[in-house]
């Protein structure tokens, strides 16, 4: 019979990665993704706190490849935005694993819960930024969703799980469905080859709706979600950049490329933008026809 | 294996009810010793009839894989059959002359008289778990045992053993203790313990893909086995 003592050790073999050998040792569970789990561990070495992203065990030779390039793909992305990666290799019991930088925050949909839209098209832009120096670096993120966004103290965002990130002109064959449903661009949905930028302009889209919330009824926002999420990529934003710019400038109060105004469209976004201006010149006026009609008598 | 033991033909059906004979026999009667209260003898005895009625009225041909799992499904129609039993105040039918893989209640009852089962009774579902990991594992461990002798890595095996099978925490061996005693550097023994853990971990995984009824049920299990132990 197997002892209690050698059912604990084994199943702690199976687990619990084997670090022996490696800088680090595992202090808790962070989170569980669909081929790995990530762990906070703490490097010996340099006496600090990191985040371990190690392939499960039951993840198949060829699929932990993935891990490899998603490494790969974080340690060629440096920017602000996007989560930086200290080390990768193979542990003692054969899982690939990789250090990051520990995040510390949360993530965007509960951080968004307590914001005012304000804040929330802030934080979008910032998202915006990351994605679009990824793609300008020639790295479609195809799994954006609010789960991997994470939001810190300052408001400072940062970019998660680029496991099923693909690089520009790099093979994959096709028919392959990886993401998240209600995120999904139609063509990623049906595994088509040409997945490209403008299924991450589909996610920030749909992401963006959800930070303008349920009750959004101003329509250049809701044109622009629904140019950004149009089932069909030819009629979306060519880029997250051109997106930016328009959720941008909605932010200023000037006219988006998404939607067409009418007169009175146009006349309540000036007159709502130069508000301030427009109440003092008024005030002043009535102040003026008070005085005057105060003299007459 | 589970899938198989609906199999119209009558070879695969025995092999696969034989394979979850020798994978569930154990914890079955720990469980009805425990659960049941029952006397060795008595659970003994219903165990063997358990799975025996189990094979002759296709038990298990109702197992849907979508409601559950199979370790569950199987403890239900367990616990109905041993509660029926007892109602017909213990009039076991015997069986006709099917003999399944050798069921050593001899053991298994000197296993559960070493074990620690003062919790178990309160934490039934639990100690079912822990009795059908501990057969899991020790199938895993028999298969690691062959494929090491036949492929010539008898070694690789040794340490495995005295290094992750021992009772004893105090009298595990260092590294450099099993370097010593088998005569090879310490580096060998690591990489062999290494090989010998990677190559359990994959047959852990092959026995469990056989104990499940579907490719989902195998990947909620693997799942659930790689995460449900506290750091």
């Amino acid at each position: 019979m197997i002892s209690d003592r050698a059912l604990d050790r084994l199943h702690g073999l199976i687990a619990v990665p084997d670090l022996s050998g490696t800088r680090y040792q595992l202090v808790s569970t962070l989170g569980r993704g669909g081929m790995a789990t990530v762990y906070l561990a703490r490097d010996t070495t340099l006496d600090r706190e990191v985040a371990l992203k190690v392939v499960d065990w039951t993840v198949d030779e060829s699929s932990a490849s993935r891990l490899a390039q998603e490494a790969r793909i974080l340690a060629s992305l440096e920017h602000p935005g996007i989560v930086p990666v200290h080390d990768f290799g193979q542990l003692a019991d054969g899982r690939l694993f990789y250090a990051m930088k520990r995040v510390r925050g949360v993530r965007l949909d509960r951080w968004a819960a307590t914001r005012d839209v304000h804040e929330r098209l802030g934080a979008f832009l910032r998202i915006c930024d990351a994605v679009a120096f990824a793609h300008a670096h020639g790295v479609v993120h195809r799994d954006l969703k609010p789960e991997n966004v994470m939001v810190g103290e300052f408001g400072e965002v940062l970019v998660l799980d680029w496991g099923i990130a693909r690089v520009r002109g790099q093979s994959e064959s096709s028919g392959l469905v990886a993401g998240t449903p209600d995120y999904m661009a139609p063509e990623q949905v049906r595994g088509e080859r040409t997945v490209d930028e403008r299924a991450d302009v589909y996610a920030l889209g749909t992401m963006l709706a959800g930070l303008a919330g349920p009750g959004e009824r101003h329509k250049a926002l809701l044109a622009i979600t629904a140019k950004a999420t149009s089932p069909d990529a030819l009629d979306r934003y060519s880029s997250v950049d051109a997106l930016r710019t328009d959720v941008s400038r909605f932010m200023a109060g000037l006219a988006v490329g998404a939607h067409h105004e009418s007169v009175s469209d146009r006349l309540f976004r000036v007159v709502h933008r130069h508000r301030l201006a427009i109440a003092l010149v008024l005030a002043y006026l009535a102040m003026r026809l008070l005085l005057l009609s105060v003299f007459q008598i | 294996m589970i899938a198989s033991l609906g199999s119209e033909q009558p070879d695969v059906r025995r092999a696969a009810f034989d394979a979850l004979a020798t994978a569930y026999w154990k914890a079955v009667f720990k469980y009805v010793r425990l659960k049941w209260n029952a006397t060795a003898d008595e659970a003994a005895d219903l165990t063997q009839s358990f799975f025996l009625r189990a094979y002759e009225k296709a038990y298990f041909a109702g197992f849907d894989p979508e409601r559950g799992r199979f370790r569950t499904y199987l403890r239900t129609c367990l616990d109905r059959f041993v509660a029926k039993v007892r109602q017909e105040h213990g009039r076991l039918k015997r069986g006709g002359a099917i003999e399944f893989v050798p069921f050593d209640f001899a053991e298994a009852e000197s296993e559960l008289q070493r074990q620690h089962t003062g919790d178990a009774v309160q934490e039934l579902d639990a100690f079912f778990h822990r009795e059908w990991l501990r057969s899991l594992f020790g199938l895993a461990v028999d298969r690691l045992r062959v494929a090491c002798e036949t492929g010539g890595h008898a070694r690789r095996f040794t340490i495995f053993e005295r290094y992750d099978l021992g009772d004893d925490e105090s009298a595990r061996p260092t590294y450099a203790v099993l370097a010593s005693e088998l005569a090879i550097s310490v580096t060998d023994v690591t990489n062999e313990l290494a090989a010998a853990r990677r190559e359990f971990r994959r047959v852990v995984l092959d026995v469990l893909r056989e104990q499940c009824a579907s490719d989902e049920e195998f990947e909620h299990e693997a799942r659930a086995l790689g995460s449900s132990r506290d750091l």
